[in-house]
């Protein structure tokens, strides 16, 4: 004879494995991929990088026509204390850029010169690999997104990234905007935001606002196309990468 | 058997209020964080993006995970000593493991989006793999415990169907504890988390800490009610402990050998900045120093047997060895593992008092569930004069 608690334990047993069995039938019909058309003017590349040539950078106002640019049109917010700062584009010096491969007997001039850091986009970023929610993942043509509406702010991508490229916002970002571009989308406090060398402007066949910004300074282009510019200036100058022995293969190059 | 736990002596119902009023002050907290941000209410920056919290999930899976020090000896081998400490065991696990999942939750900016985390499982980030251990082993110490104190109660052995739960939970629990570490492990640009030792020394610290906790908490169970869970139980976790303990600063022993005979700089930095201080940041010092002192101050308690037994000693050296953990593991892991940051500059980082109320908030949830189940465990136990060995587990 069934009892009543008999009942209940077992109904409540079969409750949960049609819950269960629904929500894995719904994931397995889940279609993968972007539903979206592609336009025809998109830039195509199958691995974007960047080769910033320091040499050419000269004046403060050099680097931040770059920085602005960057900055105002995607909204990034505006925070003094450097400790809760959001930078997508920013300057730092040698010894700093290059901890533990910089050399100490180097040219005077290029020790006191400033290096424009980003997000490297590295072929094997450590930070989609720790994402919890793919937040942060690999497009095809290398580029490393940042979905600023999926992420839950774990910041355990911060923790990944080597190269101290992403920010999360400490502070409502919204209040932080001087001049807002309606063009492009804001974010809410508690997300984790960085470079995502202007995936917008690439889908519609335009170059990074930087690379604009820059005036011939950085250049941008495929990496696995032998006939690409950027293949032209990295064969032809000695560059320098970040922390290339951790084997994230940083996509941001430097000319010294 | 849930009922058990709404009768209660005035004192029982002044601890439960207390905590439920610090799960409101600790909920108040998380909500302002919300609304101001992370900048006003934690100590965290963008160079040191993990803190308390993060620190507090580390050392409570660690505890959960020494339920296994109970568990295995007893359900395993028959070691009969245990038997009556089994279940206070589990149940400790059950409060832990939630403490630390709600510490993980804590830290999350958009906690509305967490659902992200099961609506796009990614089986290759660890965060992934730590709830999915969590939850498990947080269910397994739940059903083992409740159903063999089920069985108690009616004073039937427990059924047999119960036992691949226990031995899966015996597999689970250095698992937990070893995913913890993989969040830290593996990541290629923080040198000083970067050990294959990582998840090894976890779990020293864990069945060091573990232990302790627990006899702390068999005293306070034999003061505070009739039921013993047994003399022999509790020198034995001792004894453990403090094998435990030995391990653990034979461990940071071998960390610091491998970061200065090599000399790699990457390697020392963050050691240095913990015992000694780097480049004139000096913020974790005297931090560390205490903690070094708690666990050597407990090592030489629980080395020699007289001071081991002892009662009143015995506590002073859990708590000893319990804190000197708790202070390591539970904040200066985490945060020393970000210095220097990725520039080679050093950014520190301490716990604000908003983010430490949303712990005790967040320890307080844990306790009143431990406190629950522990008040229907001991009332269950209170019933029986001698346990299933036949010794008295009441004392008059």
């Amino acid at each position: 004879m069934i009892t009543r608690r008999d009942f209940l334990k077992i109904s409540a047993f079969a409750s949960l494995i049609g819950l269960g069995g629904s929500l894995s039938i719904e994931a397995l019909e889940k279609k993968q991929g972007p539903q979206v058309l592609k336009d025809l003017k998109a830039l195509k590349g199958k691995r974007w990088a960047m080769a910033i040539d320091t040499r050419k950078f000269k004046t403060q106002e050099d680097f931040d026509k770059v920085i602005k640019a960057c900055h105002k049109a995607h909204n990034v917010p505006e925070i003094i204390n450097p400790l809760h700062e959001v930078k997508w584009i920013w300057t730092e010096d040698y010894e700093h850029s290059f901890p533990g491969t910089a050399e100490h007997y180097i040219s005077k001039e290029v020790k006191e010169r400033k290096f424009l850091l980003l997000c490297n986009h590295c072929d094997n970023a450590p930070c989609t690999r720790v994402c919890p929610v793919k937040a942060t993942f690999k497009r095809e043509d290398g580029i490393t997104m940042q979905d600023m509406h999926r992420c839950i702010g774990c910041k355990f991508c911060m923790a990944g990234c080597p190269y101290g490229a992403r920010n999360y916002n400490f502070l409502p970002p919204r209040d932080y905007i001087k001049e807002l571009n309606p063009e492009y989308p804001t974010r809410m406090l508690g997300v984790v935001e960085k470079c995502t060398f202007c995936n917008e402007r690439i889908d519609r066949g335009l170059l990074p606002y930087c690379v604009e910004a820059s005036e011939g300074k950085i250049i941008f282009g495929d990496l696995y196309d032998p006939n690409s510019e950027i293949r032209k200036v990295l064969a032809e100058n000695i560059i320098i990468r970040r922390k290339v022995e951790l084997g994230t293969q940083p996509m941001v190059f430097y000319i010294i | 058997m849930l009922d058990l736990a709404l009768k209660g002596r005035p004192r029982y119902w002044i601890w439960v209020s207390f905590l439920i009023t610090m799960i409101i002050i600790g909920f108040i907290c998380w909500m302002r964080e919300h609304h101001v941000g992370a900048a006003l209410t934690t100590g965290l920056s963008r160079d040191v993006s993990w803190g308390f919290h993060v620190g507090q999930l580390t050392f409570f899976v660690g505890v959960a995970a020494s339920a296994v020090l109970v568990v295995l000896p007893y359900y395993f081998h028959n070691y009969k000593i245990f038997g009556r400490i089994a279940v206070i065991g589990e149940f400790l696990a059950v409060g832990c493991v939630l403490i630390a999942m709600l510490s993980v939750f804590v830290i999350m900016g958009q906690p509305s989006r967490v659902w992200n985390v099961i609506l796009h499982p990614t089986p290759h980030s660890i965060i992934f793999w730590d709830m999915v251990v969590l939850i498990t082993y947080l269910s397994l110490n739940l059903l083992c415990g409740w159903t063999i104190l089920h069985a108690e109660k009616k004073s039937a052995p427990p059924p047999k169907w119960i036992k691949p739960f226990i031995y899966w939970a015996i597999l689970w629990a250095p698992s937990i504890h070893t995913v913890t570490a993989f969040l830290y492990a593996g990541l290629p640009g923080r040198p000083h988390w970067m050990t294959a030792l990582q998840a090894a020394h976890f779990l020293a610290t864990a069945f060091a800490a573990g232990p302790s906790l627990l006899i702390i908490l068999s005293m306070i169970i034999k003061k505070v009610s009739k039921f013993d869970p047994g003399q022999q139980a509790i020198n034995k976790l001792a004894e453990i402990a403090t094998y435990a303990l030995i391990i653990h600063l034979f461990f940071i022993g071998l960390e610091f050998f491998t970061a200065f005979y090599s000399q790699i700089p990457d390697h020392m930095a963050a050691l240095k900045y913990l015992y000694v201080g780097y480049e004139g940041h000096t913020g974790m010092v005297s931090w560390m120093a205490i903690s070094t002192l708690l666990a050597f101050t407990g090592l030489l308690i629980f080395i020699f047997p007289p001071l081991r037994k002892w009662n009143v000693t015995k506590l002073i050296g859990a708590l000893c060895i319990f804190f000197s953990i708790w202070m390591d593991k539970g904040f200066a892991f985490v945060v020393s593992g970000f210095i220097p940051n990725p520039f080679d500059k050093v950014t520190e980082a301490w716990i604000a008092l908003n983010e430490f109320l949303v712990a005790a908030g967040v320890w307080s949830v844990g306790a009143l569930v431990i406190t629950v189940l522990y008040k229907i465990a001991i009332t269950v136990k209170e019933k029986a004069v001698f346990d299933k060995y036949g010794h008295k587990q009441i004392v008059d």
